[in-house]
């Protein structure tokens, strides 16, 4: 939990989410489903990506992101959900992993 | 998701309201789901049991998998009185992860010196409450022993419903600031919310055990918030 009570609206993806948008941005929306032994981040968290690549939050601390965007993009464009799955057990679908040694899944979506 | 659930969720976490986005990881579609909503079967006892821990998953019901991502308002803690047993609160309460705010008009109590690094204000809980209203994710402690401080914020804390109410004093001197509740408008079945004598009973006797007495009991309200409503042993 953070020190604050109020949201960090500069910050928070959910909120920036919501500016894009209104911006008329394409926007996608990437959400920690899943997570098995030490993951960074914690079930729920959220990464925001628009269709250049531009992104707000965070799913792994650093580890994924890249990937994570890359998928965004694409599926900004086709408008269809996927489930990603990252771990160092993971090597040969991902060539990115987590080197904390934790595996994550991530719900990826376009906004509307 | 949803642009509509995405601005509707945005506006319960302004508001510091609870609110469940559920997804169905099947074909994308989503919604959101308030505190006291009814949702049937199995998917609504995760929603509810969601709402109590504050932890977010996934869960099988009526054949799909959904996802339930909880947002939950950070609790907080409001003490009245800018006394010894504030003093130890106020790290104590921090440290557990419920920030914590005084308020204390005297002046001569309510000190950056006695309170380092916490949000003191050093005025009366109407004029801080009227820019701050109280919310059901938090909790107040009433401190002072003085009516004309405490029992203001103690009726605004019934109103607003805040998960945690205690208020210092012994059972004689509780037995009158009822009185004084009641003449305020305050209901019995409301009245009966507040913890007093406040705090677990540990047998705390030094300002600082106190303390721990309190956080104990705000922490046991906000983990069981709920469960005393809807009959459930958890």
């Amino acid at each position: 939990m953070s020190d604050s009570i109020y949201l960090d609206e500069a910050r928070d993806p959910l909120i920036i989410a919501e500016a894009w948008m209104k911006d008329g941005k394409d926007v996608a929306i990437a959400t920690v489903v899943e997570t098995w032994g030490s993951a960074p981040r914690p079930v729920g968290s959220h990464l925001v990506i628009d269709a250049d690549g531009n992104f707000h939050g965070s799913v792994s601390g650093g580890c994924v992101e890249g990937a994570v965007v890359t998928e965004a993009v694409d599926i900004i464009g086709s408008g269809k959900a996927r489930m990603l799955e990252f771990g160092v057990a993971d090597e040969t679908a991902w060539q990115v992993g987590l080197s904390c040694g934790g595996r994550i899944k991530v719900y990826v979506e376009r906004l509307g | 998701m949803d642009p509509y659930a995405l601005k509707t969720l945005n506006a319960e976490r302004r508001a510091r309201r609870a609110a469940i986005l559920v997804t169905d990881l099947g074909d994308g579609r989503d919604r959101i789901v308030r505190e006291g909503d009814q949702v049937a079967g199995d998917l609504g006892a995760a929603i509810a049991k969601a709402f109590r821990s504050g932890n977010s998953g996934s869960v099988e019901a009526e054949g799909r998998t959904f996802f339930l991502n909880a947002h939950l308002p950070q609790p907080r803690l409001v003490v009245i009185g800018a006394v010894h047993i504030s003093q130890a609160l106020a790290p104590m309460a921090r440290i557990a992860g419920y920030p914590l705010e005084i308020i204390d008009p005297r002046t001569a109590f309510a000190t950056p010196d006695r309170f380092p690094d916490v949000a003191l204000h050093a005025e009366w809980p109407q004029d801080v409450l009227e820019r701050q209203p109280l919310d059901s994710y938090t909790a107040l402690a009433a401190v002072t022993h003085d009516p004309k401080i405490d029992d203001f914020a103690l009726k605004a804390a019934l109103d607003a419903n805040c998960f945690y109410i205690g208020a210092l004093g012994s059972r004689k001197t509780h037995a009158k600031r009822v009185e004084r509740l009641l003449a305020l408008g305050a209901s019995a079945d409301q009245i009966a919310r507040i913890h007093a004598p406040i705090g677990l009973d540990i047998g705390a006797a030094s300002p600082a055990e106190i303390a721990v007495a309190i956080l104990a009991q705000t922490i046991l309200a906000f983990r069981s918030r709920g469960l005393d409503a809807k009959g459930a042993a958890a």
